[in-house]
């Protein structure tokens, strides 16, 4: 649900990371925020137990410039990806505008992947969203690993609709602003297509 | 359905928000909508990072309100968090949007609550003027001018 102020001329749109536990939702963050110039972002917020395992959210402001003389800006959040954080999932999901679905291309966690994928329908169904209807992108990280599967199959099961879909390694930043860039744009066209333009 | 705000209501929410920090001796007000984006704020703001703040703030309310449901309570619309040098007091205003203040020693909290108080019927007539000027909730009008050009421009490097 974006929020556009027309007295500061800004347009305000929200971003979610989903996926598994350990799939490399917040180090896609961190690394945007590492490589983000500084008037362009603002500070990020983790929210993490002391095993650095995120909690409740992560946090990111960034602004992307301005079309139309309306500054854009985009707020970026993960969600605790452990399953039994399901009741903060749901929370940090309201008022998503485009999500991001950062899966583990490692064989043992193809489930979890799926899994996780089952949990994000669910959850935005219960708000009145449609996966299918929203600003979405795949992400198949950790593709520097050794016994991942290859594209192709989590294609197929993950991503059957060909939504947008990149490959990552976000402990390296490769693909992390590719998919950063295609949700953005995701979103300001879908705002595009709901004003009737 | 986008959340829109006006000019004209930002700045009556901005008079309330200055008057509250007045009233109230707070250091700080902001108006935070429910999904976490600042819409105003006044007071001691130069050295806060209210964006993170605002961000938290809706965090806050979305733990108390997933706990309210659990508890078969509607909501838990008020908070209030003491700390040693600051407290904050949080209130959802009309479900819409929450009213976070910021006081320190000059302030009480039985005269934050009398203020704030005050403060949310003034909000709710202003956000209920507003929800009758967009009769469906949505105005798109910015996004009628944009072309696909100006998105690929904005990605350019």
């Amino acid at each position: 649900m974006s929020f556009i102020n027309y007295g500061q001329r800004e347009i305000n749109c929200k971003i979610v990371y989903y996926g598994p536990g350990l799939c490399g939702k917040t180090t896609n963050l961190q690394w945007i925020y590492q490589r983000t110039a500084p008037e362009a972002k603002g500070k990020m917020i983790s929210l993490a137990t002391e095993q650095d395992r995120t909690l409740f959210f992560d946090f990111l402001p960034l602004s992307l410039g301005e079309i139309r003389g309306f500054k854009t800006r985009f707020h970026l959040y993960t969600v605790p990806g452990q399953v039994f954080y399901d009741a903060s999932r749901k929370l940090i999901l309201k008022g998503v505008d485009g999500v991001v679905f950062v899966a583990d291309s490692q064989i043992g966690r193809v489930e979890a992947n799926m899994e996780s994928l089952e949990n994000l329908q669910g959850n935005l169904a219960e708000q009145g969203y449609a996966l299918e209807k929203l600003p979405f992108v795949m992400q198949y990280n950790k593709r520097d690993l050794p016994e991942i599967a290859p594209v192709e199959e989590l294609r197929e099961l993950l991503n059957p609709t060909h939504h947008p879909d990149y490959e990552a390694v976000a402990s390296k930043g490769i693909g992390v602003f590719d998919t950063l860039k295609a949700v953005a744009k995701s979103v300001l066209t879908e705002l595009k297509r709901g004003a009737g333009a | 359905m986008n959340v829109v705000m006006y000019e004209d209501e930002l700045n009556q929410i901005q008079v309330v928000v200055d008057k509250l920090v007045r009233d109230a001796n707070a250091r700080v007000v902001c108006i935070v909508d429910k999904n976490g984006q600042l819409i105003a704020a006044s007071g001691e703001t130069e050295n806060l990072d209210t964006t993170s703040l605002a961000s938290l703030i809706a965090g806050t309310i979305a733990a108390m309100g997933g706990m309210a449901k659990l508890l078969k309570e509607n909501e838990f619309p008020t908070q209030f968090h003491e700390g040693v040098k600051a407290n904050i007091h949080i209130q959802l205003v009309g479900n819409r949007v929450i009213l976070a203040v910021i006081f320190d020693s000059r302030a009480t909290l039985g005269l934050v609550r009398l203020r704030v108080k005050r403060a949310s019927d003034e909000l709710n007539t202003i956000f209920e003027a507003l929800a009758k000027r967009i009769p469906h909730g949505s105005d798109g009008a910015p996004f009628a001018e944009i072309t696909d050009e100006d998105i690929d421009n904005l990605f350019n490097d």
